[in-house]
C-alpha cells in the first residue's frame, strides 16, 4: 500500500513567525488537495536559518501560537516542521516536531550542530542527546536535522531501531559551481548520503531542503527520495519553492531487507564491546 | 597537489547570481540597480547581471570619466551598455575630484586614484537615491584579497555579486553573457592614467594570482606545499602578506569594546534582519 507525501521546498522568511506560518498553511492546503497524508518541512522552516542573536527572540515553546496551529492542522495529514525550541531550562534547540491526528507526536533535538565555515550553531544551540524513533501511523520516522546525516552512527541507530523513513530536514546552501562536475557540489554530496542512507539502512530517505537566500548565501533546494534499495525515486533539483510529491510504499523497506538482510546480520554488542575497549585505550 | 580548478559552471553561477541580486535586493524593498560602468570587465559583468535580475528599464548604468581617463574606455562602456539594452548616463567627475585636487595640491598618483574612486562612490550613492536603486558592486574575489581596490571607493556597494569570483572566472562568465569582446579582449586597468595595467602594477599576472589564491584560501594549503607544488617561494610570501596586510579593507571600522552588547563583537544581526 502506497502513501503519498509532499516535501514541501520552502523559503522561509528571516526570523518572521507569522510570514512563515501562513507559508506553512499555504503548503499543507497544497499537500492535502493533492492527496497527501503527510507534509514534511525543511530545518527551521518556522524561524529561517542565520538568526544568529534572533534565535531566541524567534525561540517557540511546544505550545507555542504557531505550533499549536499546525497541530490542529495535523488532524487531516501528518506534519514534520523546524522550529527554535526552548526548553523549560532554558537551553535553545534546533529542533523538528512531528505533528499526527492533532497531537505532537514527535520533537527531535538537532545532535550534530554545525560549527564551521559559515555555520555557527554550536554557539546559538544546545546539542541533542537521542535519536528517538516517532512512531507514526504511516512508518517508524528516524528524523536526521542535516548535519546529523552526515554522522553514520545517526542513520546507524536507526536503522537498529527499524526505522521506516529516514527524514532529513535541511537548510543546505548550494555551493561548489567547479566545472569539473555537474550541477552542485552540495547537490551531488547529500546525493551520495542520501542514497548510502537508502542502500545501507533499507528505508525511504526523504530530503527536504529549503530555498531563497539570506545574506548572499543561497539555499540549494535539490530535495529528494531515495527507496530502501538507494536509488533516487525523484528530486526537485531547481532554487524555486516547491513541492515534490512521491508515493512511498513500505512494503519496499520489508522486500529489501528480505533480498539482503542487513539487519538481521548486523552485529550491534559487537560495536558496543569495540566502543568500550577503544574507551579504555584512550584512558 | 591537485591542479587548481578555477573553471566554474558559468550556467549555474549565473542563475545563482541573478537570484541573489533580485532577492536581497527585494527584501528591501528594491527592484532597481545602479552601477559604474568604467568600460571594463569587471563592471560588465556586473551589468549584465543585473539587467539580467531586474530587466534593463531598472538598471542605472554610470559612466565617471576623469579628464585623464583613456577616451576608450568610454567607448568600451557605451558598447557594453548597448549590448544590455542600457541607456548609460554620463557623469564627468573631473571638477568634483580637481575641486579637492586642486585646491589641496594633491599631486601623489595612489592619492589621486583614491579621490577619485571615492568621487564615483558619491556620485553613485547619489544617484541611488535618485533612482531609487541599490548600489551594485563591481569588485571581484582576486582585488579584494589582493587589497587592489580603494576602501569606500570601487570597493563600496550595497550588493556585489562578483566578490566570489576569481579574474579568471569574471572572463569566463563575460564570456557566458556575450560581453562585446573589446572588453573582453583589453587588459584589465584601473585607468587611472594613461597606459596603466593592473598586472604592471601588481607586478604578476593575474591568471598566477588567481592560481595561488585559490590553492591557498579556497583549498587551504600552506606555503610550504605550495613552493613544493612550484610556486616561487617570494611570489607566494608576497601574495600572502598582501592578503592579510589588507583585511582592513574587507571589514567594517575596528569598534572598542566597552559595553556588554558591542556592535559587530557581540551584536550579531544578519542584515536581512526585519526584512
Amino acid at each position: 500500500m502506497t502513501t503519498r507525501l509532499h516535501l514541501a521546498q520552502l523559503d522561509p522568511t528571516l526570523g518572521n513567525l507569522d510570514a512563515n506560518l501562513a507559508k506553512h498553511v499555504a503548503a499543507i492546503d497544497a499537500a492535502r488537495a493533492d492527496g497527501a497524508e503527510l507534509v514534511f518541512f525543511p530545518e527551521l522552516s518556522l524561524s529561517g536559518y542565520f538568526l544568529k542573536d534572533q534565535t531566541a527572540e524567534v525561540a517557540l515553546a511546544r505550545d507555542a501560537a504557531p505550533l499549536e496551529a499546525l497541530r490542529e492542522l495535523s488532524k487531516e495529514l501528518t506534519i514534520g516542521a523546524g522550529f527554535v525550541e526552548r526548553a523549560r531550562d532554558g537551553r535553545l534547540y534546533n529542533a523538528y516536531a512531528i505533528f499526527e491526528d492533532g497531537k505532537l507526536l514527535h520533537v527531535h533535538r538537532k545532535v550534530h550542530l554545525v560549527t564551521y565555515g559559515m555555520f555557527e550553531e554550536g554557539r546559538d544551540f544546545a546539542a541533542g542527546e537521542h535519536f528517538q524513533v516517532a512512531e507514526s501511523k504511516h512508518g517508524r520516522i528516524g528524523v536526521m536535522i542535516c548535519e546529523d546525516l552526515w554522522h553514520a552512527s545517526s542513520a546507524w541507530l536507526y536503522f537498529l531501531a527499524g526505522v521506516d523513513l529516514f527524514l532529513v530536514p535541511s537548510a543546505g546552501p548550494a555551493r561548489g559551481v567547479s566545472a569539473v562536475h555537474d550541477g552542485f557540489g552540495s547537490t551531488r554530496t547529500w546525493r551520495t548520503l542520501l542514497t548510502n542512507v537508502g542502500a545501507m539502512f533499507q528505508g525511504w530517505a526523504l530530503y527536504v531542503n529549503r530555498v531563497g537566500c539570506e545574506d548572499g548565501i543561497t539555499f540549494g533546494g535539490g530535495s529528494r527520495v531515495v527507496d530502501p534499495f538507494g536509488a533516487e525515486q525523484t528530486a526537485l533539483d531547481s532554487l524555486d519553492v516547491g513541492a515534490l510529491a512521491c508515493e512511498i510504499d513500505l512494503a519496499e523497506c520489508e522486500r529489501a531487507r528480505l533480498k539482503t538482510p542487513l539487519r538481521r546480520d548486523e552485529k550491534p554488542w559487537l560495536v558496543l564491546r569495540e566502543l568500550q575497549r577503544l574507551e579504555e585505550e584512550e584512558r | 597537489m591537485k591542479e587548481p580548478q578555477l573553471d566554474v559552471q558559468a550556467d549555474l553561477v549565473e542563475e545563482i547570481l541573478v537570484r541573489f541580486l533580485r532577492t536581497e535586493a527585494g527584501k528591501f524593498g528594491f527592484t532597481r540597480a545602479v552601477l559604474g560602468l568604467s568600460g571594463g570587465i569587471d563592471s560588465a559583468v556586473s551589468a549584465a547581471l543585473a539587467v539580467r535580475a531586474f530587466g534593463p528599464e531598472n538598471v542605472l548604468a554610470v559612466m565617471m570619466p576623469y579628464a585623464t581617463s583613456d577616451p576608450a574606455s568610454e567607448a568600451d562602456a557605451r558598447e557594453v551598455a548597448a549590448s544590455l539594452g542600457l541607456e548609460p548616463r554620463l557623469v564627468d567627475i573631473s571638477a568634483m575630484a580637481d575641486g579637492y585636487l586642486a585646491q589641496e595640491d594633491v599631486e601623489d598618483r595612489m592619492r589621486r586614484g583614491n579621490v577619485m574612486a571615492r568621487t564615483r562612490m558619491i556620485v553613485l550613492y547619489d544617484l541611488s537615491v535618485e533612482w531609487g536603486g541599490l548600489v551594485i558592486g563591481t569588485s571581484n574575489k582576486t582585488e579584494a584579497l589582493l587589497g587592489y581596490s580603494t576602501q569606500f571607493g570601487d570597493s563600496a556597494s550595497a550588493l556585489n555579486p562578483i566578490g566570489d569570483l576569481y579574474k579568471h572566472q569574471v572572463f569566463q562568465l563575460a564570456r557566458h553573457l556575450e560581453l562585446p569582446s573589446s572588453v573582453i579582449d583589453k587588459p584589465p586597468s584601473a585607468d587611472l592614467f594613461a597606459g596603466q595595467t593592473d598586472e604592471d602594477e601588481l607586478g604578476f599576472t593575474y591568471e598566477e594570482a588567481d592560481r595561488l589564491l585559490y590553492l591557498l584560501v579556497d583549498e587551504r594549503y600552506d606555503v610550504d606545499r605550495l613552493v613544493e607544488a612550484g610556486f616561487e617561494r617570494e611570489f607566494v610570501l608576497k601574495v600572502v602578506r598582501r592578503v592579510a596586510m589588507n583585511q582592513y579593507k574587507r571589514l567594517p571600522p575596528i569598534i572598542a569594546k566597552l559595553s556588554s552588547r558591542t556592535i559587530n563583537h557581540d551584536f550579531r544581526y544578519l542584515r536581512s534582519w526585519g526584512h
